[in-house]
C-alpha cells in the first residue's frame, strides 16, 4: 500500500467517523467531536496531497452500484497541489466552525454535509477519469448546497441564494458533462489518459475546450457566470463561505488547468486569448463591484470573482505565450496562477473568518453600521487587517508575491512575430494594475470603516471578541498569509513540480526566483532592510515620547464646532462615492434623495433622506430577461397539460401516427 | 557588493532626509517669488519640523494605534523607496534588486498608511481626504505600471539600476520617443501621487478641497512631523527617479568617495532644477475639479500605453 492510497483510505474512514459522530453524538458535544473528525478529514487530505505532490503514486478504486463503472481516484502532482490547498483551508475553517456554529448550522445534517463537502473537495482533484470527476463534482455541489441552506427557515434570502446556486452549479455540471462527452468520444475512453490523446488542434478539442471552460468558469465565479457568488457567500455560515470561496471555486481553476495543461496541452492561441478576456473582465468587474459594495461578505464574494479572474488571466497569458513557443515567460505565468491560488486561499479564508467574527459579535454585515471594532476585537482586527493587506497585494503578504510574479511574467513577453502580443500584454498589465489599485481602495475601505474610528451603530458599539477556537483559527490563517508572503520559495518550487514548469525556483531558503525571466524576490531581505530603516524612526519617536507624552483629548477637529457625532463620519457608501461616480456607466447605481422642507420655506431643510442601491448590471441585463423568457415558455408549456383525458388520448394518438409515419419513411 | 550597497543606501537615505525638506522649501520659495511674495526662505520646512518635533502629540478619543503607528510606517516606507531608487548610485544588494514593481508597492504601503490615518480620526474631513486619496491612487496605478513596462522593454528587466545603466551606455535612448512618452506619463503619475497641482493644492486651507491635508488634519506634534517628512521624502525620491531616468549622467556605478560626491552633487542639481520647474509650472495652473482628474490620468495612461506598443514595433523594426 502506497502512502497516497493510505491517505485516500484514511479520508474515507474519517468521513464515516465524522458522519457517525454528527448523527449519534449528543448536541452539546456534537460540534467538538464531529468537528474534530472533519478537521481530521481535511488534514488527511492535505497530507495525501503532499505525498501526491512529491511524486507518490497510488490508486483507489471504489466499486459502485451505478452502471457507470467504479470511481477511480489517483491524484497526480497537479491534483496533489490543489488537495493541499483545499485540505488546509478546510481544516482551518472547520476549526473555526467548531466555536462558531449555532442553531441550524450545528445540526446533524450540517455537520454530515460538512464532512462530505470536504471529502468531495479532496476527491475532485484526485479523480482519474471523467466519470469519477463528475460524480465527485456533483457530491461537492450537493453537499455545499445543503450547507448553504442551513439558515433557510429564518431568512428568505437564503432560499433564493440556494436556488441561484443550485441552478448555476447544475449549469456548470451540464457543460462539463457535454465537454467530457465530446472528449471521451474523440479519445475513445473516459479516462484522462485516453482523453489526453485527442490532438489539441482538432475541432473536437476546441468544442470540448469551450464547453469545459464555460462549465469551470461558472463554478469559479467568472463574470458573467458569477451571479451566484454575491448571493451564496453572504448567506452561507461564515466558515462555509470561507471553504466555498477559498477552496471550492478553486476547483474551477483546477479544472481549467486540467483541461489546458494536462488533457489538451499545446492548444491554439485563441484559447489563451479567451481565458485572458474572461479573466480581465472578471477581475475588473469583480473589484469594481467590491469597491462599492457595503455588505462585507458580498464585497468579499465580488473580490473572489476578481481574484479568480486574475488566475484565469495568468493561465491565459501562459497558454498564449506557449502557443508562440515562448516557454519561460509562459511557465512563469502559470506559476503565477498557482501562486495566486495559494495566496488567495490564505487571505480569503482569513477575511471570511474575520467577517464571521464581526457578524457573530455585532449581528451586522453592513459596513455602514460598523466602526470602532479595532478596540473591541483586537485579534479579529489584526487578522482581518493582515488578510486585507493580502487582498490588496501589499508586501509582505502572499497576495503581493503572486501579483509580482504575474506582472513580471507579463512584462517579459518578448516581442514575438505576432503583433497581438504587443497589444494584449500591455492591456493585461493595465488590467492587473487597475485591479490592484481598486483592490487597495476596496480593502482600505473595508478595514478602515469596520475597525477604525467610532461605532456607527449599536451592534458595533456592543461588540465583543470571539471565543478561543475562533481566535486560534483566525490566527493560524493570518499567520499563513504572512509566512507565505515572507517565504514564497517553497510554494514556487511546489508549483513548478505540480505543473512541470521550467525556469521557476527558489533562491536560498525562502526567496522566489523566476530565473527563466531573470527576476527574483526575497521578501525576507526586503523586510530586514525595512526594519533596519524603521528602527531609527522608532527610537527617535520613543525618545520624543519620553520628553512629551501623548495627550488624550475628547474631540476631533470639527471646524471649531463641538457637535461631532459618529453619524458625521464617512461611511462605506460615501467612501466609494467618488469611484462610483467615475465608473458610473459600468455600475449604474440607483440613487434616491428625498428632501423634506421645514414649513413653507424652500431654503430650510428639515430632513434629507438618501438611498443608494448598486445592483449587478450583468444580472439585470442578462439574467432577468432570460428568466422572464423561461417563465413565459413555462406558462405556455402548461397549456399542453390541462387535465383533460380527451386531450391526453389525442396526444397519444398523434404520437402513434408520428411514429408510424417515421417508421414508414 | 553588500558593503557598497549598504554605504550607498545610507548615503541616499541621509541625503533625502536632509534634502527633501529643503526641496520643498525651495519649491515654496520659487512660488512665492513668482507670485510677488517674499517667501519664508528655503529652510522654513526644517524649522517647521523642529518645532513640531518639540511639541506634544494629541490623540482624540476613539482613535486607535493607527494614529501613532501610521506616521512611522509612512516614513519607513518613504525611506525604503529612497533606498530602492537609484538616486546617487546604481549599486544594489544582490538579494534586493531595485525592482520597480517592488518600489511601487512600497510606495503604496505609505499611501495606505495615510489613508487609514485619515479614516481613523473619525471626522468627515479625514474620511473625505482618505476616500479621494485612494480613488486617485487606484486610478494612477495603471499609468505607473504600464510606464514601468515601457521602460523595462529595452533592457528586459524591471530593475531600475539596469534601466539607468542602459541609459548611461546608450544616451540616445533617453531622447527616443518611447522613452519620452513613458517619462511624461510617469511624471503626470508622480504629480498625482505626491498631491501636487493640478491634482491637489498643497497649500490650501479650505477643508472641502483638501486631499492630502485633510488626512493629516487630526495629527499633531511628532506624528505630524513624521507625516510631513515622509510625504516630502516621497516627493523627493520620485522627482529624483524622474531625474535619474531623464539625465542619468553622474550616477555612481561603483562606491568610491569621488563617485558618491559627484552623484550627490548631480542629485542636488537635478532636484533643484526639477523642483523649481514643477513649482514654476504650478504657479500657472489652477487645481482641477476632482472629477476631472480621472481624465488627466486617462490621458497619461494613453501615453504610457502608446510607449509600450511603440517600443514593441520599434524593436521589431
Amino acid at each position: 500500500m502506497t502512502l497516497v492510497l493510505g491517505g485516500l483510505l484514511a479520508q474515507l474512514a474519517l468521513t464515516c467517523v465524522a458522519v457517525a459522530a454528527a448523527v449519534f453524538v449528543v448536541p452539546k458535544r456534537r460540534a467538538l467531536v464531529a468537528g474534530a473528525a472533519v478537521v481530521g478529514i481535511a488534514m488527511a487530505g492535505a497530507v495525501t496531497g503532499v505525498f501526491a505532490l512529491s511524486g507518490g503514486h497510488g490508486s483507489l478504486t471504489v466499486p459502485m452500484t451505478l452502471p457507470l463503472g467504479p470511481v477511480v481516484l489517483a491524484p497526480d502532482r497537479l491534483g496533489g497541489f490543489f488537495m493541499v490547498v483545499a485540505g488546509l483551508v478546510g481544516a482551518v475553517a472547520t476549526l473555526y466552525g467548531i466555536g462558531y456554529v449555532r442553531g441550524p448550522a450545528a445540526s446533524r445534517t450540517s455537520w454530515s454535509a460538512m464532512a462530505l463537502f470536504l471529502l468531495a473537495l479532496q476527491m475532485v482533484p484526485a479523480a482519474a477519469d471523467a466519470v469519477s470527476f463528475l460524480l465527485c463534482w456533483e457530491l461537492m455541489a450537493v453537499a455545499s448546497t445543503v450547507l448553504l441552506l442551513a439558515d433557510h427557515a429564518r431568512r428568505a434570502p437564503v432560499r433564493s441564494a440556494a436556488l441561484w446556486y443550485a441552478a448555476m452549479t447544475h449549469f456548470s455540471f451540464v457543460m462539463l458533462l457535454l465537454g467530457f462527452a465530446v472528449l471521451a468520444a474523440a479519445g475513445d475512453g473516459t479516462g484522462f489518459a485516453a482523453m489526453a490523446r485527442v490532438p489539441a488542434d482538432s475541432g473536437a478539442a476546441s468544442v470540448a475546450f469551450v464547453l469545459l471552460i464555460v462549465g469551470f468558469a461558472s463554478k469559479a465565479g467568472i463574470v458573467p457566470l458569477h451571479v451566484w457568488l454575491p448571493r451564496a457567500h453572504p448567506e452561507a455560515p461564515s466558515h462555509v463561505s470561507a471553504v466555498m470561496s477559498a477552496a471550492m471555486v478553486k476547483m474551477g481553476v483546477y479544472g481549467a488547468l486540467l483541461v489546458s495543461i494536462r488533457l489538451l496541452p499545446g492548444g491554439p492561441a485563441w484559447w489563451g486569448l479567451l481565458l485572458i478576456a474572461l479573466g480581465a473582465v472578471s477581475a475588473l468587474y469583480g473589484i469594481l463591484q467590491a469597491s462599492v459594495a457595503t455588505d462585507l461578505k458580498r464585497m468579499l464574494a465580488y473580490s473572489t470573482s476578481e481574484n479568480i479572474g486574475l488566475m484565469y488571466l495568468a493561465l491565459g497569458a501562459g497558454l498564449l505565450l506557449r502557443s508562440y513557443g515562448v516557454t519561460e515567460p509562459a511557465d512563469s505565468a502559470i506559476a503565477a496562477c498557482l501562486l495566486l491560488v495559494v495566496g488567495h486561499a490564505a487571505f480569503k479564508t482569513t477575511l471570511f473568518l474575520g467577517a464571521g467574527s464581526i457578524l457573530h459579535a455585532t449581528g451586522e454585515r453592513d459596513l455602514d453600521r460598523l466602526g470602532g471594532l479595532g478596540a473591541r476585537m483586537p485579534v479579529t482586527s489584526a487578522a482581518f487587517g493582515i488578510g486585507a493587506l493580502g487582498a490588496a497585494a501589499l508586501p509582505i503578504t502572499s497576495g503581493f508575491v503572486a501579483e509580482w510574479a504575474l506582472l513580471q511574467s507579463l512584462i517579459h513577453a518578448p516581442a514575438t512575430q505576432d503583433r497581438l502580443v504587443a497589444v494584449v500584454m500591455p492591456v493585461a498589465v493595465a488590467v492587473v494594475a487597475l485591479t490592484a489599485g481598486l483592490a487597495l481602495m476596496a480593502f482600505v475601505k473595508a478595514y478602515g470603516i469596520a475597525f477604525l474610528a467610532r461605532p456607527r451603530g449599536e451592534g458595533a458599539a456592543a461588540a465583543h471578541e470571539s471565543g478561543l477556537g475562533m481566535r486560534v483559527a483566525m490566527g493560524i490563517s493570518a499567520s499563513t498569509v504572512v509566512v507565505l508572503g515572507l517565504a514564497p520559495g517553497p510554494v514556487a518550487r511546489a508549483a513548478a513540480a505540480a505543473a512541470d514548469l521550467s525556469g521557476v525556483g527558489a533562491v536560498g531558503w525562502w526567496g522566489i526566483d523566476l530565473f527563466g525571466i531573470d527576476a527574483l524576490l526575497d521578501p525576507v531581505a526586503l523586510t530586514v532592510l525595512a526594519v533596519a530603516l524603521a528602527v531609527p524612526v522608532v527610537l527617535v519617536s520613543a525618545r520624543l515620547a519620553r520628553r512629551q507624552p501623548r495627550r488624550r483629548v475628547d474631540l476631533t477637529w470639527g471646524c471649531g464646532g463641538v457637535r461631532l457625532s459618529p453619524r458625521m463620519q464617512y461611511t462605506a457608501t460615501s467612501y466609494a462615492e467618488p469611484l462610483s461616480r467615475v465608473f458610473d456607466d459600468a455600475l449604474r447605481p440607483e440613487r434616491d434623495v428625498l428632501v423634506t422642507h421645514a414649513g413653507e420655506s424652500r431654503y430650510l431643510v428639515e430632513r434629507v433622506q438618501f438611498q443608494q442601491n448598486v445592483g449587478d448590471i450583468v444580472e439585470t441585463t442578462a439574467y432577468r430577461p432570460g428568466i422572464r423568457w423561461m417563465d413565459r415558455v413555462g406558462v405556455l408549456a402548461r397549456h399542453l397539460q390541462n387535465g383533460s383525458i380527451h386531450r391526453y388520448l389525442a396526444y397519444a394518438f398523434v404520437a402513434l401516427l408520428a411514429v408510424l409515419v417515421v417508421v414508414s419513411l | 557588493m553588500n558593503i557598497g550597497a549598504a554605504i550607498l543606501a545610507t548615503v541616499q537615505v541621509t541625503a533625502m532626509v536632509i534634502l527633501s525638506p529643503i526641496l520643498v522649501g525651495l519649491m515654496r520659495q520659487v512660488r512665492a517669488r513668482m507670485e510677488g511674495r517674499v517667501g519664508a526662505g528655503v529652510l522654513q520646512p526644517w524649522r517647521d519640523l523642529r518645532k513640531l518635533f518639540a511639541k506634544e502629540s494629541l490623540q482624540a478619543q476613539g482613535t486607535s494605534w493607527v494614529m501613532s503607528l501610521g506616521p512611522v510606517v509612512l516614513v519607513a516606507s518613504s525611506a525604503l523607496v529612497c533606498v530602492l531608487v537609484p538616486l546617487v548610485g546604481t549599486v544594489t544588494f544582490p538579494l534586493i534588486p531595485d525592482d520597480l514593481f517592488v518600489m511601487v508597492s512600497v510606495l503604496l504601503i505609505g499611501t495606505v498608511a495615510l489613508a487609514l490615518i485619515g479614516l481613523d480620526s473619525g471626522s468627515a474631513f479625514g474620511g473625505m481626504g482618505s476616500s479621494r486619496h485612494m480613488t486617485i491612487a487606484a486610478l494612477v496605478e495603471p499609468t505607473v505600471l504600464v510606464a514601468v513596462y515601457a521602460l523595462s522593454i529595452p533592457v528586459g528587466s524591471s530593475s531600475l539600476s539596469l534601466i539607468v545603466d542602459a541609459r548611461l551606455l546608450d544616451p540616445a535612448s533617453v531622447a527616443s520617443p518611447v522613452s519620452l512618452l513613458a517619462l511624461v506619463a510617469l511624471f503626470i503619475a508622480v504629480v498625482a501621487e505626491t498631491g501636487r497641482m493640478p491634482v491637489d493644492n498643497p497649500s490650501t486651507h479650505l477643508e472641502l478641497t483638501m486631499i492630502h491635508e485633510a488626512m493629516v488634519l487630526e495629527s499633531s506634534g511628532r506624528d505630524l512631523a513624521w507625516l510631513e517628512l515622509g510625504s516630502w521624502m516621497r516627493l523627493g525620491a520620485l522627482l529624483g527617479l524622474v531625474g535619474s531616468l531623464l539625465v542619468p549622467w553622474g550616477i555612481a556605478g561603483d562606491v568610491t568617495p569621488l563617485t558618491l560626491l559627484v552623484g550627490l552633487l548631480m542629485l542636488i542639481v537635478k532636484l533643484a532644477v526639477l523642483g523649481s520647474a514643477l513649482a514654476a509650472g504650478e504657479v500657472f495652473l489652477a487645481k482641477l475639479r476632482l472629477f476631472r482628474v480621472p481624465e488627466l490620468l486617462a490621458g497619461s495612461f494613453v501615453l504610457a500605453f502608446l510607449a509600450v506598443t511603440a517600443s514593441y514595433f520599434v524593436v521589431q523594426g
